[in-house]
């Protein structure tokens, strides 16, 4: 007979009533066409409301329903339950973040992260607007498109096990994001960016896993955008100690695109 | 909760996972990732293997006749032999990780993964057999 159900096992934490965490089983119907979030709309709708996680866009791009499934961080909008049958699945929050609640966990860390590389356009001067918009070729763009596919998903910190052992560790999407920023042309902050990034808890933290590109939904590759920029950020240093005289090199472009 | 103040009773109570020490023998990946950084001992090997002959050549015939006879011994032998299998995992593991590190653009098109690891294997192996002429050679 074939199978109709699937057995989810979800971690729950609930901290107003046991500050130990508990795998709970729910059976939910094993549709051909249900991803693991479909699963848990079901348990919340129709078994248990009190279960709590993130979701929002459905469609692998808002990064807001990243968990742990079978120890694999991935995101539950793309993550059929047919391919997991016959179960059971065990689905925990994202490893290396603190846990707020069942399946939601603090973000404020990456947060900061992120903020802290400034990924954003850094400009000395802006141009008047009376000059026209900043030109961009398309190979200019090629160089940082893939870069800028990230959806902040934050699934390559949970594969990285170095920011799991070492949470000063900037960490992959922020690297690759900041990255995307340093091969824009239109970007003048290579040199902020590399002071944040050559310091403590920046790129020389990694230790090269490569398991945070296996994992990214979106093909970002943050392994390749932090070993390249260990390459920019070491030949900065050595123009550096062959040059003191000279201007601390507009790095990343130059060298890496 | 009741241990609680009561100012402190809804604040949030973040639930923090520890990885356990064996954190790396779960999955293939990391194992092979362990196993990548631990085979840097034996490359560490070889290079005071290296510092002991400058040493015996230094030191003369005698000592370097007894480095010789060291190396025949069944220990030296079986120590080479786990060395070399070790170095030769890290070296091929860091050659296949190679191109992530290096973007090579030419003509405008990137370089493909492939070329860049049998570009760096091919010199592995040329500056092997420029070796091993140079010492049979002579």
């Amino acid at each position: 007979m074939a199978q109709d159900t699937i057995t989810l096992e979800v971690f729950r934490y609930r901290p107003e009533e046991n500050f130990e965490s508990v795998f709970q089983q729910y059976d939910v119907p094993l549709r051909k066409d249900w991803v693991i979030l479909d699963a848990l709309n079901h348990i919340k709708d129709e078994i248990d409301g009190t279960l709590t996680y993130r979701w929002s866009c459905r469609m692998g791009v808002c990064g807001s329903c990243g968990m742990m499934v079978n120890g694999h961080p991935v995101l539950t909008c793309a993550a059929f339950l047919e391919a997991y049958r016959p179960g059971p699945i065990r689905i925990e929050p994202l490893a290396n973040f603190p846990v707020l609640r069942d399946l939601v966990v603090e973000m404020e860390d990456f947060m900061e992260k992120l903020n802290r590389v400034k990924p954003w356009v850094i400009r000395q001067e802006e141009q008047p607007v009376a000059d026209g918009e900043y030109l961009q070729s398309p190979a200019q763009l090629a160089a940082y498109k893939p870069y800028s596919m990230c959806i902040n998903c934050m699934l390559c910190y949970s594969a990285c096990p170095v920011y799991g052992l070492e949470p000063s560790f900037i960490g992959p999407a922020a690297i690759a994001l900041a990255q995307r920023y340093n091969l824009d042309n239109r970007d003048e902050g290579n040199d902020t960016r590399l002071e944040i990034l050559s310091e403590d808890g920046g790129v020389w933290e990694c230790t090269f896993v490569g398991e945070c590109s296996e994992v990214c939904p979106k093909s970002v590759d943050p392994a390749g955008a932090i070993q390249r920029y260990k390459v920019t950020g070491a030949m900065a240093w050595w123009k550096s100690f062959l040059m003191p005289w000279g201007k601390t090199p507009d790095t990343a472009r130059a060298s890496n695109v | 909760m009741s241990h609680l103040p009561r100012y402190q009773q809804y604040r949030p109570r973040r639930y923090i996972r520890r990885m356990p020490i064996s954190w790396w023998v779960h999955k293939w990946v990391h194992m092979r990732f362990i196993l990548r950084e631990l085979t840097s001992v034996f490359v560490a090997f070889y290079a005071i293997m290296l510092v002991c002959y400058v040493r015996a050549v230094r030191l003369g015939p005698e000592a370097y006749a007894a480095l010789l006879d060291w190396l025949e011994t069944p220990l030296s032998i079986a120590l080479h032999a786990v060395a070399a299998v070790m170095v030769l995992f890290h070296s091929i593991s860091w050659f296949r990780l190679a191109p992530k590190a290096a973007v090579i653009r030419v003509g405008g098109r990137i370089l493909p993964d492939g070329l860049i690891v049998g570009m760096n294997i091919g010199a592995w192996g040329f500056f092997s057999l420029v070796l091993a002429w140079l010492i049979l050679a002579s």
